[in-house]
């Protein structure tokens, strides 16, 4: 038994995970609110990765003035994919809604494999010191950051459906958009705002995985892996999203682990995510938190 | 302690009625743009009022409430002639949710509560539009009204009907609208309950001075809270007058309450029943 490796694996799986989480958490923003499966979701990462790279690098700002400008930039652009894209497709069926995600996807991919390149890229040095001491462990400070912003990611995201107005409005609208309309809500706005929201909550994953590691085209992959965490957590479920992505990390590294102290096979961390995806969908297909509809007898 | 909502109704001027505070002028109302539902619908509303919109199922009472509150158009219907005056001015055509901002709004038929929100969330939920701050207090008052929704902590679609009615009134008065319209708030309520929400809606009129307009059923209970009434039959009114004349009248006894005054049912009434069997 390697138990150092576990141990890296074990925190590195809760790292990863925080960020599905996140990422899993913007996802189901946009399906609540408009039952759309949003297959862009990884690119949304990517272009807020990318954009926050090309301020720093190129115009040399520091790194809280280039992240403000980023999700600025993902607010607005969130704002007019919705209204631009998204707003004249409401009423079409769902699955044209979800084949236009899938086209935005690779349209964006490819942008941004266009303009910025194919090679992984590096954020220029944030923190003075590379690690800190926790406990005897070392840890590198860039992984402390990423889970500190995902921790705040989702307690703000807490905070708003629970206690503002606007998350109230958009639960509402995820109820029953005609109750959300007697009540006053403009339904257009709160889709305008769920992918702004969605946006700009990825982005700030991309940024967090891009200082972590590297900024390459690689990182949409986060929205693929976002699948497993949102079936497993209830595609409705914002708690559940935030607990499918940890239990998705640490499953892929715990995988990652057997595999190279036992099995052997290769690449199983990579794989193991889907086998937990089939498997849920065949055992619990409404996840772990998923809408069970309250029927009053 | 309590305050009115809108202001008090104005005096009319010598030599001049009041201006009413909703009327609906002539409207013709299609769905899915062949259905013709609303056949030149007139009625008025002065301030301060309760006016009841009887009529039997399918005769365009719940059509008639979308046509005001604008939620016509989230059903694919549409005003195509006629207008609608809210405070003077137009409102047909509208979103819905602007005109919840001009002081509109409607109760929906099965009360619109939001099931997986706790009722503090729900009443929150009403107060959307507003900008000030006088939110708390509302909610105060609201739960004031309602003693017993202050209680329940779980999930409003748990509630029993009786109190989710008293939610979405609640609601509703979270708004701090001129005028809301009910559609059909006795609806699947034992009648005791019945009794119990049209004296609060009696009491939400007196008290807050808000206007409001009914669509029953229960014409009995409707009439007997309300100050004038419209009957619609086919998407048009037959009938309309003080609640006193309907609840005198003989037709109105004979298809909406039950018989004919107190005397017993006889053979006469029944011959009466099939002579009359439109109003038109």
């Amino acid at each position: 038994m390697n138990m150092q490796l576990l141990v890296q694996l074990l925190v590195n799986g809760v790292i990863v995970g925080a960020l599905y989480g996140v990422v899993a958490m913007s996802f189901v923003l946009i399906y609540k609110a408009s039952q759309v499966v949003n297959f862009a979701q990884g690119e949304f990462l990517l272009i807020g990765a990318w954009v926050c790279w090309w301020l720093l690098t190129k115009y040399q700002i520091p790194f809280f003035a280039g992240m403000a400008i980023t999700l600025v930039f993902m607010l607005v652009f969130g704002v007019a994919l919705q209204i631009i894209v998204l707003r004249p497709l409401i009423g079409e069926p769902i699955i044209s809604v979800i084949m236009v995600t899938i086209g935005l996807s690779t349209i964006f991919q490819g942008a941004m494999k266009w303009i910025f390149g194919l090679n992984a890229q590096p954020f220029p040095p944030i923190f003075k010191t590379q690690s800190v001491n926790i406990l005897g462990l070392q840890i590198q400070t860039a992984y402390l950051m990423s889970v500190a912003v995902s921790l705040a990611m989702m307690a703000g995201m807490a905070w708003f459906f629970k206690a503002s107005k606007y998350g109230l409005a958009m639960r509402a609208t995820a109820f029953n958009q005609q109750i959300a309309q007697s009540l006053g809500i403009s339904v257009k706005n709160i889709f305008a705002m769920a992918w702004a929201i969605s946006a700009v909550v990825s982005a700030v994953a991309g940024v967090v995985v891009g200082v972590v590691n590297s900024v390459s085209p690689a990182l949409s992959t986060y929205g693929i892996k976002v699948f497993p965490a949102v079936i497993l957590g209830g595609l409705d479920s914002i708690v559940g999203a935030v607990l499918g992505g940890l239990i998705i990390g640490l499953l892929e590294n715990i995988a990652h682990y057997v595999d190279s102290e036992f099995l052997h096979w290769g690449n199983l961390y990579e794989i193991a995510p889907f086998y937990v995806l089939i498997i849920i969908l065949m055992i619990k297909p409404y996840g772990l938190f998923g809408t069970r509809n309250i029927e009053r007898v | 302690m309590l305050q009115s909502h809108a202001e008090p109704a104005q005096a009319p001027v010598a030599g001049i009625a009041a201006e009413p505070l909703l009327s609906v002028r002539n409207i013709e109302v299609v769905y899915d743009e062949v259905i013709l539902v609303l056949r030149g619908l007139s009625l008025e509303i002065p301030r301060g009022a309760i006016v009841a919109l009887l009529g039997a199922n399918g005769a365009g009472k719940s059509t008639t409430l979308k046509a005001i509150s604008g939620l016509l158009k989230t059903e694919d219907g549409e005003v195509t002639r006629g207008e609608v005056l809210f405070d003077g001015q137009r409102i047909d055509g509208i979103d819905p949710d602007k005109i919840v901002r001009r002081g509109i709004f409607q109760v929906m038929e099965g009360r619109g509560i939001v099931a997986d929100m706790t009722p503090i969330e729900n009443l929150r939920l009403g107060a959307f539009t507003r900008r000030d701050n006088e939110v708390q207090k509302d909610l105060d008052m609201v739960l004031g009204y309602f003693p017993r929704l202050r209680e329940r902590t779980g999930l409003a679609g748990y509630l029993s009907g009786g109190e989710q009615q008293m939610l979405a009134i609640g609601r509703a008065l979270m708004a701090r609208p001129k005028l809301i319209l009910m559609d059909e708030p006795s609806m699947g309520l034992s009648p005791l309950l019945v009794k119990e929400v049209f004296a609060i809606i009696q009491r939400i009129n007196r008290d807050l001075g808000v206007t409001i307009l009914l669509v029953e059923q229960n014409a009995r209970a409707a009439l007997s809270v309300a100050s004038h009434g419209y009957i619609m039959e086919q998407g048009k009114v037959v009938l309309d007058g003080t609640a006193e004349e309907l609840r005198d009248n003989e037709d109105v006894k004979e298809f909406y309450l039950g018989g004919a005054g107190d005397q017993r049912r006889s053979f006469k009434n029944l011959k009466s029943f099939k002579r009359r069997k439109r109003w038109l």
